[in-house]
């Protein structure tokens, strides 16, 4: 009966980790758009945390450069099992326009294992919400 | 009390943006302030070797997210000025229109994430859900929201309409309505002016000398708006630039709330006036030359030096962006500062870190 | 550029530059532009009242150019971005980052600059800093 708690809990209350690695702001703003009255991911019962250790869902936007991939593999390392990360925007899924650029390794993916992957430069808020509940339902089928 | 270096950042949850900061402490009072930069350079400057002119403006608007509309603004004026390009009047027009409307959108984003930095989250909400409705003028009428991509060298890519240019003034007429309803709170809460009168001041003589950019510079009593130089169609529109006196985070959110409003007022004005006529011209040939040009953008005078030489990729592109020339401001006021006002003033600033390290 | 632009050696700079800050003038930015393999030009931007007035600096690579953050302070931002795109070195910066503001250790040492690049190719003993 405690473990059908905790799932339940799990699944009802997903608290999310937001990392704005190297974006351009779009699609930082966009997601922070998403909690506000007129999208408002809070009904999911999805809050915004700050903290690594209190995280089941992680958004990540923006290219990854030498610099920030090591911020956001601690931060993925420091996050508990079990988890799930949302990759936001072309530069998120791929390096976008600035692929090419030489201070970019490109996409989150080179970084860390992705599970969902929310393409839009910059993604709408309709579709990061797409994006988190798609995750949801990945995330239920690793707690059962 | 022995000194304390306590790193702020590059994740917190005040900014969404990684600035990192060191700060040494003594007690609870803040001495020194070192900014380390670098988590978001891509170094997009260098790709105006691979890619034309043309598709530089697609890259320029990526610099930021918040403001990309201006970005491409400056970035084709240079262009244009090199080119010699006689851009049509109503495209001037519509060029102001969609970058006041992105100075909007950029101020109530601001305000709120101000309000949400001292922990005020019920006018954060407030601030954000107006700030929905200019993105809704945004997404109708240029197809997307945020990086709306409307200018091109010699003009720009889509026209209004007069029924949506009276949809625009209807809308707008209620975002006045709703900003001027959060004014007294804003301006006289309690909660507000305990936190931001006094903190994080910068003399007049001070802001100057640092070389801060606007509502930095205009909210310790410098006149300088780069609006006033009459780029695009500021030439035919009346206003004047924003400015208070006292130099504390109080008078950059005065700066910021009237800005927005008179940004209102701008459309209207641009929307009375605006001829008719073509929205872009045809470009001929191949830049070449040595140019300076500058906008003003949300955060303050933005910065683009062009050259070229006669090929269709440009020799050297460098953007100067407000928030570069703002972080040196952060030295100077938060030595002396609590710790606990330490994210209020950085924000202060409006911090674009994408901005500045491109 | 139409604005006026005044050519100024490595030794003038800090002198020139005090006299426009005693005119009145306002820190804008500086840009760095490579000219060939050895020389940069070094734009000092300034500005009073909205109107521009410009440096023109130009100086091979290996120059050790005077900071002019002992004049201006905010400028020391600007000088350790060229330090670390172009490889070029200013000396008695008010904070000298040497070359870490944007880079890591394992990034391309002037990134900005083509010609080092192209010197790689050839291996001449010059690239040892350029290597990719």
């Amino acid at each position: 009966m405690f473990k059908k708690l905790i799932r339940n809990s799990r699944m009802k209350s997903p608290w999310l980790l937001h990392f704005d690695c190297g974006s351009c702001n779009g699609c930082d703003i966009e997601v922070l758009a998403c909690l506000t009255p007129v999208y408002d991911v809070e009904r999911f019962g999805i809050i915004n945390v700050g903290n690594p250790m209190h995280a089941d869902l992680f958004l990540v936007t923006g290219t990854v450069n030498s610099r920030n991939s090591m911020v956001l593999r601690n931060l993925y390392e420091q996050m508990p099992n079990p988890k799930i990360v949302v990759a936001i925007g072309s530069c998120g899924l791929s390096g976008g326009i600035f692929r090419e650029a030489y201070n970019v390794v490109g996409g989150v993916d080179k970084i860390i294992p992705v599970d969902v992957y929310v393409p839009g430069c910059p993604a709408k808020p309709e579709a990061i919400i797409d994006g988190v509940v798609t995750g949801l339902q990945k995330y239920d089928r690793i707690v059962n | 009390m022995s000194k304390t270096i306590i790193p702020f950042g590059p994740q917190h949850p005040v900014l969404p943006e990684p600035l990192h900061l060191k700060l040494t402490v003594e007690d609870e009072v803040v001495t020194e302030v070192i900014p380390a930069l670098g988590f978001v350079h891509r170094g997009l400057e260098k790709l105006s070797e691979i890619r034309d002119f043309h598709q530089m403006v697609q890259v320029v608007e990526r610099v930021c997210g918040i403001c990309s509309v201006i970005h491409a603004m400056c970035y084709c004026h240079g262009i244009e000025e090199m080119m010699g390009i006689e851009v049509p009047p109503r495209a001037k027009f519509l060029r102001v229109i969609w970058s006041e409307l992105h100075r909007m959108q950029s101020h109530l984003l601001w305000l709120g994430l101000f309000a949400d930095s001292f922990g005020f989250e019920a006018l954060f909400m407030q601030f954000w859900k107006i700030r929905e409705k200019v993105m809704d003028i945004s997404e109708s009428t240029t197809g997307n929201r945020v990086i709306v991509s409307v200018n091109v060298v010699g003009g720009v890519r889509r026209d209004l309409n007069s029924e949506q240019i009276s949809w625009i003034l209807t809308l707008l007429k209620e975002i006045e309505q709703e900003i001027s309803a959060l004014k007294k709170t804003l301006l006289t809460d309690y909660t507000v002016t305990k936190r931001t009168v006094g903190k994080g001041v910068l003399t007049k003589h001070q802001a100057y000398g640092i070389g801060t950019v606007g509502p930095v510079l205009r909210g310790s009593g410098v006149v300088q708006d780069t609006r006033t130089l009459g780029y695009a169609a500021f030439n035919e529109l009346n206003f004047e630039p924003v400015v208070e006196s006292d130099g504390d985070c109080y008078a950059r959110t005065k700066v910021r709330f009237r800005e927005t409003l008179q940004s209102i007022d701008l459309i209207r004005q641009a929307m009375s006036k605006i001829p008719n006529g073509e929205i872009n011209v045809k470009v001929k040939g191949k830049p070449q030359g040595e140019v300076v040009s500058r906008v003003e953008q949300p955060r303050g005078e933005l910065l683009y030096y062009i050259k070229a030489d006669g090929n269709k990729n440009l020799d050297r592109l460098r953007i100067r962006t407000p928030t570069f020339a703002n972080i040196p401001a952060i030295l100077t006021m938060l030595p002396g500062m609590y710790l606990s006002d330490v994210p209020v003033i950085v924000l202060s600033i409006d911090p674009c870190i994408s901005c500045t390290e491109r | 550029m139409k604005e006026e632009t005044i050519p100024v050696t490595k030794e003038t700079v800090i002198g020139e530059t005090a006299k426009i800050k005693i005119e009145g003038y306002r820190f804008v930015t500086m840009t760095c532009v490579e000219l060939d393999e050895n020389q940069v030009d070094v734009i000092y931007h300034f500005d009073e009242n909205l109107q521009l007035k410009h440096f023109r600096l130009t100086v091979s690579k290996d120059t050790l150019i005077p900071s002019i953050s002992v004049v201006y302070q905010s400028a020391f931002l600007v000088e350790n971005e060229i330090q670390d795109l172009f490889g070029i070195h200013f000396d008695n910066l008010f904070i000298d980052y040497r070359r870490t503001l944007y880079l890591g250790g394992e990034t391309i040492a002037a990134p900005f600059c083509k010609f080092t690049v192209k010197r790689t190719d050839k291996s001449a003993p010059a690239a040892v800093q350029a290597e990719t």
